[in-house]
């Protein structure tokens, strides 16, 4: 497709604003303007609306395609949440509002989203308090390792370290580096779980925290994780859950019983907000009772005549970690998802995401090499090992599924799976869905022993083959140019 | 309730394809001792229900003050056509482009809008979108920071102190020394400046129009920033940019910023949308993803995540940002924003919010006892001075419908009696002319 600059038309207008009201000002000083305008395309508002409304259609997405793409949980968004957010007294509301003198009772129904919001993720979850201010998981990922640093100097310990094991998102490390930790990198087992003997011995007091996922990234609950997070604990460490995988646990396990003292939420994940095509997101930190006074400012909190107020006098707190109070439209979704779901809803939402996953597993398991040969929880992981003897390999199977109208799995993570293929299908899609997508998946295990290339040559149905990515890397060409 | 499509025969014969009894089996891993020890959540609601219960809450909200608060958040009109294309569930339902074949509509959208940042800042290429501009602010001094191998960052104090107080709370773990430069009548003082800028500054960061809406040229300050092999970085307000200097022109390395002025509602703060865009010769050290350009196997044009070595899902502890989500439906709003409104468009509305603002301080300075403050030039937000404390004025002003400015003591020590007052181009002369009214009767 054309680009939108291709398009431009000089003379053309897709918007226009009334003649101002005031006169015009003197024009400012040359040397505070630009040189020239910028080259922003003209068009008419049918052209742009055409141009992005045809670009749209060049994608998959969940309301169009299966979309079970492994750690990213893409489940149905509800439509009626979009709705909510676009509410006038949602929407319109000036964040500084409620800092103004007096200006607290003038965002008592945002305030009252928030508090809300916090009590029932604090209750699922175990934890005792949430900040709602990360805007994404790997971003309440850095806040939680920076409540930790906060903790231990406080604790007046200076610890160097934080442990992850090599089956993790590839946030995890990065957090805990940026944050200025060292990280430790714990081998996984024969059996999927992380390597308990090596965990003994790296484990020392200049460990800060531990970071996990649970389940974790292969899809399996560790029944250890008790022991490990008293192991840390004995060692003064903190325990980081990574909430990438709650989807699995609701009304299961909470994060707070096992162990846990800092965690986070992806909201797009669990809570059903949009993913948006890669964010916003929403990435809440729940801690347990030890941490609550390091939580960024300001907290909502109730006073005595049950109003809403912020409070920013915390000497212990770490600061802010985002202008404001977090993203507040994607926590408002999530806010209305729990309750339409309410305490059935969301135990049953994670029974039905983990008997889907089991399905898949069941039903793939002669075909494709399973990871672990043990029942997952809410996603099921491949290895492509079988195909590859053939030629055939993971990206294939993902460029071959896309030919047949499915968003592939995740493919190459977690890193320690040669070839991997990370199903985890959600519990909003129906066993139909299901059904069609593994007689896909089969038809591709009997086409890479019969007739590899077949599936080696995919995608050609889609707006473009395979593209050329070393060239986009070598050649960068991120901007168009006239 | 739930959006669960499985019928109870459906549930029977997929646990026997499984092998297991019931569903419980599959949760067997978790020891009974793990299980919850209280799941106290409220059963669910219908979607009416639900939907009742958010609107009564969002009627306790103020919306029907005249706004006059930005301090870097602003209300700008929002063209329809906006919200359609970002209601399009072809692009708000899909994940990160990972498999760009079934998602060249959000990649090409997402090069579209690296194109307009890099428009709009004067630079070579922005990456596709930051968590907001405070975030965006930090990992430009993460960048400056590695690149540099230097570890002082010298921070003018115009820049807003939201985002200064951002930085000093992601750093606190690092050992970086910060030197704040003060605000001059509003301005930033080179002297101040160049007395602490050396061969150790990592970077300079400055914001333009500054905090207190002031306009400044910075280009002197950069080519002497540039002269210690330290980075020049600029926060700016994307609207601006229709009709100011650029930082491009200016010779800055990196410039980041806030980009809910370019069609995203105010929203309580978020979400919003942290851009940036940097020199080509450093785009390898930038944060997040970005899109680039290239041919399918056919040699037709096609695009894809490029520079992915960069990144945490290669290079887990050694990435140049932990960054995963970014802000995408919200760059998708920016584009087609930019798109409408056109060259032209973004110029007037540029012009528009400058002459209003303009208007407003003419009409605001007629009252006794108000000062405007602002001795440079300003864009769409001013200072005004009082001699009562702010404070107490911007309350009495909220009882007669205005939210007539932010009052800056609480930012700034010794300014209890100041207020920046914003102006957009949806103030229309008769709301203006009602503020001065007002506020002259509140002082009176």
């Amino acid at each position: 497709m054309k680009l939108i600059f291709e398009r431009h038309k000089s003379g053309r207008r897709g918007f226009s604003y009334a003649l101002p009201d005031v006169p015009q000002a003197k024009p400012l000083a040359k040397q505070y303007c630009r040189k020239n305008d910028t080259l922003l395309p003209s068009l008419s508002e049918l052209d742009v609306v055409r141009h992005y409304t045809n670009l749209s259609r060049l994608n998959f997405s969940v309301d169009t395609n299966f979309y079970p793409l492994g750690s990213c949980t893409m489940k149905y968004n509800p439509k009626f949440t979009e709705r909510i957010v676009a509410f006038e007294g949602f929407a319109q509301v000036h964040p500084l509002l409620p800092q103004l003198s007096g200006g607290g009772m003038l965002a008592q129904g945002s305030l009252e989203v928030l508090y809300e919001t916090e009590k029932l993720l604090a209750e699922i979850t175990g934890m005792n308090a949430f900040t709602m201010q990360p805007l994404a998981g790997a971003h309440g990922e850095l806040t939680g390792i920076m409540l930790i640093a906060a903790y231990h100097k406080d604790n007046g310990a200076r610890r160097k370290y934080v442990i992850v094991p090599d089956s993790s998102h590839g946030t995890n490390p990065a957090s805990a580096a940026i944050a200025g930790y060292k990280v430790i990198v714990i081998p996984t087992d024969k059996d999927g779980y992380m390597d308990l003997e090596e965990y003994k011995k790296k484990l020392n007091n200049e460990v800060a925290a531990v970071m996990l996922t649970c389940p974790d990234t292969l899809g399996i609950f560790n029944p250890n994780i008790k022991r490990i997070a008293d192991m840390a604990h004995e060692a003064g460490a903190l325990m980081y859950y990574d909430g990438a995988n709650l989807n699995a646990l609701l009304g299961k396990a909470r994060p707070g019983d096992l162990g846990f003292d800092v965690m986070h939420i992806n909201l797009h994940k669990t809570f059903a907000t949009p993913h948006g095509g890669g964010g916003p997101g929403g990435g809440p930190v729940g801690v347990s009772e030890k941490l609550v006074d390091f939580l960024p400012i300001p907290r909502v909190v109730k006073r005595v005549d049950g109003t809403l107020a912020l409070d920013y006098h915390r000497h212990k707190s770490i600061g802010y970690v985002a202008p404001f109070y977090g993203n507040f439209g994607v926590i408002l979704k999530a806010y209305a998802y729990m309750l339409y779901l309410g305490k059935a809803g969301l135990i049953q939402a994670a029974e039905i995401a983990v008997l889907n996953a089991n399905y898949c597993l069941a039903s793939l398991k002669e075909y494709f090499a399973p990871a672990f040969d043990k029942k997952c929880m809410h996603e099921c992981v491949f290895s492509a090992s079988r195909q590859v003897k053939n030629g055939v390999h993971a990206l294939d199977i993902a460029k071959y599924l896309i030919d047949k109208g499915y968003h592939p799995p995740t493919i190459y993570f977690p890193l320690i799976v040669k070839e991997a293929l990370m199903i985890e299908p959600t519990e909003t899609e129906s066993k139909e869905t299901l059904d069609e997508f593994i007689a896909v998946m089969i038809e591709i295990a009997r086409l890479a022993e019969e007739n590899p290339s077949c599936v080696t040559q995919a995608p050609i149905h889609t707006p473009v083959k395979r593209l050329d990515e070393t060239k986009a890397a070598r050649e960068p060409n991120l901007r168009w140019q006239p | 309730m739930s959006y669960i499509p499985h019928t109870e025969d459906d549930i029977r014969q997929m646990l026997k394809t499984i092998g297991v009894a019931g569903i419980d089996d599959l949760f067997k891993d978790i020891p009974s001792e793990l299980r919850p020890k209280s799941f106290n959540i409220p059963e669910g609601k219908s979607e009416f229900e639900v939907t009742q219960h958010l609107r009564k809450l969002s009627a306790k909200n103020a919306t029907h003050l005249v706004n006059f608060v930005g301090a870097g958040f602003y209300d700008h009109f929002i063209p329809a056509a906006v919200d359609a294309i970002a209601a399009r569930p072809e692009f708000y339902t899909a994940y990160t482009p990972y498999q760009p074949e079934c998602s060249q509509g959000w990649l090409q959208a997402i090069y579209e809008y690296q194109t307009i940042i890099c428009e709009l800042t004067g630079l070579d290429v922005a990456n596709a979108s930051l968590y907001d501009g405070g975030t965006a602010l930090y990992e430009a001094a993460m960048m400056a920071l590695r690149l540099t191998g230097r570890n002082k960052i010298i921070m003018d104090s115009g820049v807003s102190l939201i985002y200064r107080t951002m930085l000093y709370t992601y750093t606190s773990n690092l050992s970086i020394e910060f030197v704040e430069i003060p605000v001059v009548h509003g301005q930033s003082s080179r002297e101040e400046l160049f007395k602490h800028l050396d061969d150790k500054t990592a970077a300079v960061i400055l914001q333009n129009p500054n905090f207190f809406g002031a306009i400044d040229d910075y280009s002197d300050v950069v080519s002497r920033v540039h002269k210690f092999g330290a980075l020049a970085v600029a926060s700016v307000y994307p609207v601006s940019l229709g009709m100011l200097k650029p930082p491009g022109e200016m010779g800055f390395d990196i410039a980041t910023g806030e980009g809910q002025s370019l069609g995203l509602p105010l929203s309580f703060g978020g979400p919003y949308l942290g851009f940036m865009s940097v020199k080509k010769e450093i785009v390898r050290s930038m944060p997040g993803r970005i899109v680039g350009a290239t041919v399918d196997s056919d040699g037709k044009r096609g695009f894809v995540l490029t520079l992915q070595t960069r990144e945490q899902h290669i290079r887990r502890e050694k990435a140049t940002s932990n960054i995963c989500s970014n802000e995408a439906l919200c760059a998708l709003r920016a584009v087609v924003f930019a798109a409408l409104l056109g060259r032209g468009g973004l110029k007037e509305l540029a012009e528009h919010n400058y002459w209003k603002a303009e208007f407003a301080k003419k009409t605001l300075a007629r009252i006794p006892d108000v000062e405007v403050k602002s001795s440079s030039p300003t864009f769409n937000e001013f200072t005004i001075c009082l001699k009562r404390p702010a404070d107490e004025v911007v309350y009495k002003m909220i009882d007669k419908g205005f939210a007539c400015g932010f009052p800056l003591g609480r930012f700034y020590k010794g300014m209890d009696n100041y207020i920046l007052v914003a102006v957009t181009e949806k103030r229309t002369r008769e709301e203006i002319c009602l503020l001065a009214d007002s506020l002259e009767a509140v002082l009176r």
